[in-house]
């Protein structure tokens, strides 16, 4: 699929963008999609941890699979995405919108950043995975 | 790892793919896991009706003389008791009481059918052969007509009224655990009022050629096309145990210690294969055994979880574990031992290394209204 322009994505399938100076990140409609409908999200930092990139940073529980969530990149968690905890489907139904998952003040943004894919290389990246 | 070009597939491989299904390995079959989703489909099957291809499973025939004294040593169920028409639900066990399979046998007016899962047919076909033959049972024929049985499951409060508009038999008088041979959609069939979700329901045999043929007339008649997914939490939330796993060749793992006694028939006028094993385990106090529980704590138990006491010393492991979606809650089943399978027993399962509560309930987990 075309995934949004407006982030970079990771080879776990995670995505970051800017929103002025906060970095929000979540989970691409790739791995939604192969997870199946999400049933929990639990395990995720608390506001103030310090996140590395790559740090594992929540768990995604669907009905026939567990995943973890790994951070995109570096900073401090300023907001956890509290709809998550009631209504796990709404990674499924937007996961680029509403299902958004973690708020960071980032560390590093622009030359961690610079390591992710943007769209074009991600919607291949996808694409290749069959 | 199987790729998709070496694992088998049914004549509705095509079928899946264009409605969308996530195809997976199991049992050496290439099969749908989903189509729109794993909770929209098993609450089309509680709700109204869903259709599963199962044309992956095994299907035996078994005449002679010999065919009565050859199931009734072979499974633990007793065969004699099979009124003409009726199916019982039964476990191949090993001589040590452990499950090679578990199945459904039928008695039909000139043979005995008996109905098996995919991973274990050819060895549960082998070993019906070798039994007759190292119990000196002549005069039985076996045939496997796996290949050429097509099988759908068609299950779901809706089911009946749904497979009646394509059969002149009439499906009002078929009781539940019976099966008739009647036509569907044209085609000889044996229509059987069985299943594997907790719902009303039937599993119907015919030619393989047929399936696809079938399968589209229920679709495009308002069946809902449900995979593997659903078939487990369906079957997990009736308390149905699946075989490899609730249930398996492990001694340990046995029918009478699992709480399905009744499917075990000391009282039966054959001896059957491991029936000492199986007396051993029913008179052993200590043996664990297999409880069915929901999860309080914020999770989901999966197979091979352990499970632990308040103490958090490993009492047991979860063998099955998912979301429910009619209970609304994770649930699952497991083994621990026989002092905590008590319902209302407060236990944990390890999840990432942390406990999660969990709580002993009864089974069935799900039982449905009507």
């Amino acid at each position: 699929m075309n995934n949004p322009q407006d982030r970079k994505y990771t080879k776990d399938h995670e995505w970051v963008r800017m929103d002025g100076a906060v970095a929000v990140m979540g989970l691409a409609d790739y791995a939604q999609s192969q997870l199946g409908d999400m049933v929990f999200v639990g395990d995720l930092p608390a506001v103030g941890a310090q996140l590395k990139q790559g740090d594992g940073a929540g768990a995604l529980e669907s009905v026939k699979a567990a995943a973890d969530f790994y951070a995109p990149i570096s900073g401090e968690v300023l907001e956890v995405n509290a709809l998550l905890l009631d209504d796990p489907g709404v990674l499924n139904r937007d996961p680029y919108g509403e299902g958004w998952i973690l708020k960071i003040k980032p560390a590093n943004a622009e030359a961690e950043q610079a390591n992710l894919m943007d769209a074009a290389a991600y919607d291949a990246y996808e694409k290749a995975q069959g | 790892m199987t790729d998709s070009a070496t694992m088998k597939r049914t004549p509705l491989n095509a079928a899946h793919r264009a409605l969308g299904a996530r195809m997976v390995e199991f049992g050496g079959w290439e099969m749908p896991v989903q189509y729109k989703g794993i909770i929209e489909e098993h609450k089309a099957v509680r709700e109204r009706v869903g259709i599963f291809d199962t044309c992956h499973m095994g299907e035996f025939v078994v005449q002679g003389a010999g065919a009565l004294p050859l199931l009734q040593y072979s499974t633990s169920n007793d065969v004699a008791k099979l009124a003409e028409g009726q199916a019982q639900y039964s476990f191949m066990t090993n001589e040590q009481g452990g499950v090679e399979d578990d199945c459904l046998v039928y008695r039909f007016p000139d043979h005995h059918y008996v109905v098996v899962n995919a991973a274990p047919l050819e060895a549960d076909f082998q070993r019906l052969s070798h039994l007759a033959d190292a119990r000196g049972i002549g005069d039985v024929a076996l045939r496997n007509l796996s290949d050429e049985t097509g099988k759908l499951d068609v299950q779901g409060p809706l089911a009946a009224a749904l497979v009646q508009k394509f059969t002149d038999t009439d499906l009002s008088g078929l009781q539940y655990y019976y099966a008739t041979q009647g036509p569907v959609a044209g085609v000889p069939c044996r229509i059987s009022r069985t299943g594997y979700t907790g719902e009303d329901g039937f599993e119907l045999f015919f030619p393989i050629a047929e399936v696809e043929r079938v399968w589209n007339l229920f679709v495009a008649a308002g069946a809902e096309p449900c995979g593997l997914g659903c078939r487990d939490t369906l079957r997990l939330e009736s308390s149905l145990p699946l075989s490899g796993s609730d249930v398996s060749p492990d001694p340990a793992r046995n029918p009478v210690s699992a709480g399905f006694g009744r499917f075990v028939r000391f009282d039966k006028d054959s001896d059957f294969c491991g029936k000492a094993a199986l007396q051993a385990f029913k008179d052993n106090a200590n043996a664990p055994k297999l409880i069915n529980f929901e999860v309080i704590g914020r999770g989901v138990a999966r197979v091979h979880y352990p499970i632990v006491n308040s103490g958090g010393t490993v009492v047991g492991e979860v063998t099955s574990g998912t979301y429910a979606p009619s209970l609304d809650k994770n649930v699952g089943m497991g083994w621990v031992t026989p002092d905590l399978a008590a319902v209302g027993t407060d236990l944990a399962v390890t999840v990432r290394n942390q406990p999660i509560a969990i709580r002993v309930i009864k089974r069935p987990m799900y039982k449905r209204s009507r």
